[in-house]
């Protein structure tokens, strides 16, 4: 479904990807992992055109490569950024509302389901979402993003400072959009979330893919995880 | 003294609106693009001559209408052609670019009609005086002007507030990659609301025109003042621009109407000082600080709140 060939991203000068090759089938579930600064934000961020790429990047057969970000996410690319872009003074209601790409024609995603499935956004729903907490904030862009019908959803760093209760709904919302077909790219430092739910992962390293294998495979390389992932 | 206020405030609420007019397009242009538009007054300059040279050809009525659609246009090729292109070399070249085209629309301007103030007079249907209050008639026209500021004012509230297209605007303000990651065309929202906010600088000048002076030389002579207004209101604020362009042009017309001075607060100084500078400072009137007041405002407003009344980031 997404494909991502010889990706090549620059920060001014500094040559931050420096050919990633990775691909995501339709309703895989596949986690990015890997320290801080290697660059798993900037692939995204280059895939959703917000870096401009250098290399390959089809999304079901259509090279996006240098597309404007809008027209990327109208084709069904969803994007979760990493510091949870809420629009604060609008409403929870809202935000999600501005999640919907084409209002007359309704996605498999509902608000009711939505305010259903988190209560605490259902109590808060005409309150500015500026006022929820890190968590809800996340929920809230996750779900989002999900109103506007993706078929591939990249979740950047989703619990990233919060709460170990926290953690766990996230990682039980994810398993939800997982369970619903949709196909997923993780990118995130903690293990346990992306060793539970996904089918694949790859690790960065230095600007590029460094091991690629099953949840249980990566359990089983010691030497991998001590080299590129653990501090 | 009553009257003196009651006509003052009705002078300065309506020269208010007026700024508002222009200071909200222009507020909202900076907080989704981040370039001052240095321009914006020239967009107003252009609405006066439009409506001036459309109401001799068609009439007020039809020129009130059509002059704001015009501007608009040429707002919105502005952003698409102009602004859009310079855009990925930094805010500095977008600032540069709005700059060059004000003085290149005040030199259009004067070639095409001249130096000299037009003949734009109030249409003949508005040139009756509304009311009399004490013994100042005031004119019907000035009235009309409030009428539609306020009319503006109240449409464009409902639909940035009650809107689809209002919503994303009001994200696009603060979060406009994240806006293009749902799937909105963001750069159509902002010719869009370029355009708006040029048409709307259009409007204050076709109803501005025949009550001020239309002349090649307004854009410059109001500019400054609606820099004024939106940094005091905090860049990016609706509200604040809102509140800083009553403030502005209540003080304004307050200041002009004013005559005090020192001297006739505390009595004269004694003549001992008549030759130093204090004298000069006792006896000025406020009228003749009037012009300066607005940046005196700017500068205190920069030194004790640089957010200005209401913004939320720092100017």
């Amino acid at each position: 479904m997404l494909e991502v060939k010889d990706l090549h991203a620059y920060y001014g000068k500094s040559h931050i990807l420096q050919g990633v090759d990775m691909h995501i089938e339709a309703g895989e579930v596949v986690s990015l992992l890997g320290r801080n600064g290697v660059g798993r934000s900037t692939t995204v961020k280059a895939i959703m055109g917000e870096v401009p790429p250098q290399g390959t990047i089809r999304f079901k057969g259509k090279d996006i490569a240098g597309l404007p970000s809008y027209a990327i996410a109208r084709l069904g690319l969803g994007y979760v950024p990493e510091h949870r872009d809420i629009f604060p003074g609008l409403t929870v209601r809202q935000n999600l509302l501005l999640g919907v790409k084409n209002t007359r024609r309704p996605g498999k995603w509902r608000m009711e389901d939505m305010l259903d499935m988190f209560p605490n956004l259902a109590a808060r729903a005409d309150t500015p979402a500026g006022v929820l907490s890190g968590g809800e904030k996340q929920m809230l862009t996750t779900c989002r993003t999900l109103m506007g019908d993706p078929e591939l959803i990249m979740i950047d760093e989703p619990t990233e400072g919060l709460a170990p209760l926290i953690v766990q709904q996230v990682g039980d919302l994810i398993a939800h959009i997982a369970k619903a077909g949709l196909a997923i790219l993780l990118v995130e430092q903690k293990l346990s979330i992306a060793l539970r739910i996904s089918h694949r992962v790859y690790i960065m390293g230095h600007g590029r893919i460094v091991f690629e294998g099953t949840p249980d495979q990566l359990k089983a390389n010691e030497a991998v995880r001590k080299e590129w992932l653990e501090v | 003294m009553l009257e003196l206020i009651v006509i003052s405030t009705l002078n300065g609420v309506l020269f208010g609106m007026l700024l508002f007019l222009l200071s909200s397009g222009l507020t909202v242009i900076f907080s989704m693009m981040g370039v001052l538009n240095f321009a914006h007054a020239s967009f107003y300059m252009l609405g006066a001559f439009f409506g001036y040279q459309l109401t001799r050809w068609i009439g007020f009525w039809p020129a009130l209408v059509i002059a704001p659609l015009l501007v608009g246009a040429i707002g919105m090729a502005v952003e698409r052609y102009g602004l859009r292109n310079t855009h990925k070399h930094g805010h500095v070249a977008e600032l540069l670019l709005t700059f060059g085209l004000a003085f290149a629309i005040e030199e259009i301007v004067s070639m095409i009609w001249g130096k000299s103030p037009m003949d734009y007079r109030v249409p003949q249907a508005l040139d009756f005086s509304a009311f009399t209050i004490f013994s100042t008639n005031y004119p019907a026209y000035k009235m009309f002007m409030l009428a539609v500021s306020v009319l503006i004012f109240i449409a464009l509230l409902i639909v940035l507030k009650r809107t689809r297209v209002g919503l994303i605007v009001q994200a696009a303000l603060t979060h406009p990659s994240m806006v293009a990651h749902l799937g909105h065309n963001v750069g159509r929202v902002f010719m869009l609301v370029f355009g708006v906010g040029c048409a709307l600088a259009g409007v204050a000048g076709v109803i501005a025109g025949p009550a001020l002076v239309t002349q090649s030389d307004m854009a410059g002579l109001l500019g400054p003042i609606l820099f004024v207004v939106i940094v005091f209101g905090g860049l990016g604020s609706l509200p604040g621009a809102f509140i800083a362009s009553l403030v502005i042009g209540l003080v304004q017309t307050f200041a002009v109407a004013l005559n005090g001075s020192l001297a006739s607060l505390f009595g004269p100084l004694d003549p001992s000082f008549n030759a130093t500078v204090l004298a000069d400072i006792w006896n000025v009137t406020i009228a003749q600080i009037a012009p300066i007041l607005p940046y005196v405002l700017l500068v205190l407003i920069l030194i004790f709140r640089p957010m200005g009344l209401m913004g939320a980031r720092e100017t």
